[in-house]
């Protein structure tokens, strides 16, 4: 059985780290809130957007939820900030506001 | 010490030199004993002075240098005569083969005052008598036999009769020529 | 009893591969290791085995490859020497760090420059801090006999560390010996198959392999890889006395030759201790009480067990065939005389540099340094032997 990887942390004893750092289980960066680092923070005008969907394919940390040929609002949880999407925008649909 | 019998042979790359001390050590393993065969490397390229080595024993050899107290040297090629020291720490009690078509007294001047056993056996007339070709290394194996005996004479046609045929299935034509080659070097080494 | 035959040392490797048929075998050519690669591709095209082989353009790739397909599951090798092994060099250390028990067919040459092509041991012992664990020969025969060993060691679940099984360029890759082979079905049966706990391509259970490791997680992960090559001692011996169950040939972290009561020892790694033997021998019938001690696992370091073995010896040769450039001691030189001095040992220690860049190392060199170590007491701790001056 390979080891439950969701039980090693920072402060995990040697003895519990796997060998070589191998990570059993897959999507596991869903559980590093990588939001947290943002200083920047994409805001949606509903108005101004197309559903183009141009937006989603470019985003690094897939933050731009579809359902239903339909984007969704942001992943906060993880988004970076980085302002990818507001650039690929072709309606200025997104904006960046300073902060969280 | 001395159950085991030291070969070096001289060559330039290319004319099988290595090969001639590969397949004495193969032949000599074949009949029984422990062999080993091995080449020294300098700057590889076609025509370098190479030099090879063979050890044959009735025990397991252990020792893993070059040699250079040799019992027996073989020179594939005579023209190293002049740029190589052939017959350096070579026994007095064994010997040198020189691959020549010219009389011993030619030869023995470039042997430093060598006071040991002197043979020579044209390898192109054998090989061109037998083959049609200049391959050195049968004719060379075979004097190399013959002046050590290392090998019953016998025991080393056999097994070279069954390593041709293994080696030419495909060509047993070339079989009988490469033997002839073997038995003439016999009687063609002096 | 085993197959009779005579083979190079780099085809006695070569034929333990066809016999181990590993999954996969990236390579790129180098003296003195190329025959290797050359004899497996020959074994692939004639279909006596269906090892994937991978013709890459360098031997950053060809470990690369063969990291890449030990990750996904694959048992995996490659071989080189000398400078391909320094191009590797990033690679050695992710293949220890992330634990994948591949294994390396190492023919030692010296490293540039100045460039040369035979023998020294500077290309490995380089490497011997990268993790991987270090096993060398004397002959032909151990070349081969470690080589069906290697899989083993690397694969067992307490261990998982990739394996480097060095024998020495030309000197034994290029030789043609007497050798034992033993036949396919024992070796299968010995080696076994390999079955991954956890690998890339088992679609069941999704993993990744070589994450980051940020400082929280750097050192622990180290300790572990420590942990695994202290493990490994264990299991070195365990698959060598198996294999000598087997073959009649027992392994494990040294040879003695003439060693229990000798008072004056060489230390010595690969082909020369053959040699070194043959000078133990003259010795001993001049009643010279003078023994050898041949090092085969090199790592993890045998600290305790060859410092128990030399601890009647009066005086300590130690034979280094690689420079570090400390301005003292060579690897093995600095290591066991680290060794000694925590046994509390009392004897005396030179360190000799030998062989360098394929310099012959003869019976009477070894005669030498017996003699020099057994009559004079104030040696000079470090020296070149066959040096001009």
């Amino acid at each position: 059985m390979a080891t439950d990887i969701s039980k090693i942390h920072e402060k995990s004893p040697w003895q519990d780290i796997t060998p070589g750092n191998q990570i059993y289980g897959a999507g596991t960066s869903k559980d590093f809130m990588t939001g947290e680092w943002r200083t920047q923070t994409p805001v949606l005008d509903a108005e101004k957007c197309t559903q183009c969907l141009l937006c989603t394919p470019v985003c690094p940390d897939s933050c731009i939820p579809v359902k239903d040929m339909k984007r969704e609002d942001f992943d906060l949880e993880h988004c970076k900030g980085c302002g990818i999407c507001a650039k690929a925008c072709p309606f200025g649909a997104i904006s960046m506001r300073e902060g969280q | 010490m001395k159950d085991t019998v030291e070969i070096r042979w001289h060559g330039r790359g290319g004319q099988g030199a290595k090969t001639a001390a590969l397949l004495l050590a193969d032949v000599a393993f074949k009949v029984g004993m422990h062999v080993q065969g091995f080449p020294e490397y300098g700057p590889e390229r076609m025509g370098a002075p190479i030099t090879a080595y063979n050890r044959i024993s009735d025990s397991v050899i252990r020792v893993h240098s070059n040699i250079y107290d040799p019992d027996f040297v073989a020179v594939v090629d005579e023209t190293l005569l002049e740029s190589v020291d052939v017959t350096q720490g070579l026994s007095k009690d064994g010997g040198i083969i020189v691959n020549t078509s010219r009389p011993k007294e030619e030869i023995l001047p470039h042997l430093k005052g060598y006071e040991g056993k002197v043979y020579t056996i044209d390898a192109h007339k054998v090989s061109m008598a037998t083959l049609g070709k200049y391959f050195p290394n049968s004719p060379m194996l075979a004097a190399v036999v013959a002046v050590s005996g290392v090998i019953e004479k016998d025991k080393f046609l056999d097994e070279m009769q069954a390593s041709y045929a293994h080696k030419f299935e495909k060509k047993p034509e070339v079989i009988e020529g490469n033997m002839n080659a073997l038995k003439m070097a016999f009687e063609e080494v002096h | 009893m085993g197959i009779r035959e005579r083979l190079s040392g780099n085809e006695a490797v070569a034929y333990a591969i066809k016999q181990i048929n590993p999954d996969v075998m990236p390579a790129f050519p180098i003296t003195p290791s190329t025959e290797i690669p050359q004899y497996v591709a020959g074994y692939i095209a004639n279909g006596e085995i269906d090892t994937e082989f991978i013709p890459v353009e360098s031997e950053h790739s060809s470990m690369s490859a063969t990291l890449g397909a030990s990750a996904a599951g694959a048992r995996a090798l490659t071989a080189t020497s000398s400078c391909g092994m320094a191009l590797m060099w990033e690679e050695l250390y992710v293949a220890a760090s992330n634990r994948l028990p591949v294994v390396l067919a190492l023919v030692n040459r010296a490293l540039s420059g100045p460039i040369n092509i035979n023998c020294d041991h500077s290309d490995s012992m380089g490497a011997r801090d990268s993790g991987w664990i270090q096993i060398y020969a004397e002959n032909n025969q151990e070349a081969y006999d470690n080589f069906l060993q290697a899989y083993r060691i690397a694969e067992h679940k307490d261990v998982r560390l990739p394996v480097m099984i060095c024998q020495d360029g030309f000197i034994t890759s290029h030789a043609v010996e007497n050798i034992e082979l033993i036949e396919d079905d024992k070796v299968k049966a010995f080696v076994g198959e390999y079955n991954p706990e956890n690998y890339l391509l088992n679609a069941e259970q999704p993993m990744a392999v070589g994450p980051y490791a940020t400082s929280p997680y750097y050192m622990e992960t180290k300790k572990g890889q420590r942990e695994a090559m202290i493990n490994a001692k264990d299991v070195i011996l365990e698959v060598g006395r198996e294999f000598g169950a087997m073959s009649g040939r027992s392994y494990g972290f040294y040879e003695g030759y003439q060693l229990e009561d000798a008072d004056y020892v060489m230390v010595i790694i690969g082909s020369a201790a053959g040699t070194a033997k043959d000078a133990v021998d003259i010795l001993r019938d001049a009643g010279k009480k003078v023994g050898i001690l041949k090092v085969r696992v090199f790592r993890p370091f045998p600290a305790k067990e060859l410092a128990l073995a030399l601890q009647n010896a009066k005086a300590i040769a130690i034979m280094d065939r690689a420079e570090s450039f400390s301005g003292e001691g060579g690897p093995l030189g600095t290591e066991l005389t680290t060794a000694l001095f925590h046994a509390k040992s009392t004897a005396k220690v030179v360190n000799y540099f030998y062989g360098l860049g394929g310099r012959d190392f003869r019976v009477e060199n070894a005669e030498a340094v017996f003699e020099e170590i057994a009559s004079k007491d104030n040696i000079e701790p470090y020296q070149y032997i066959g040096l001009r001056q």
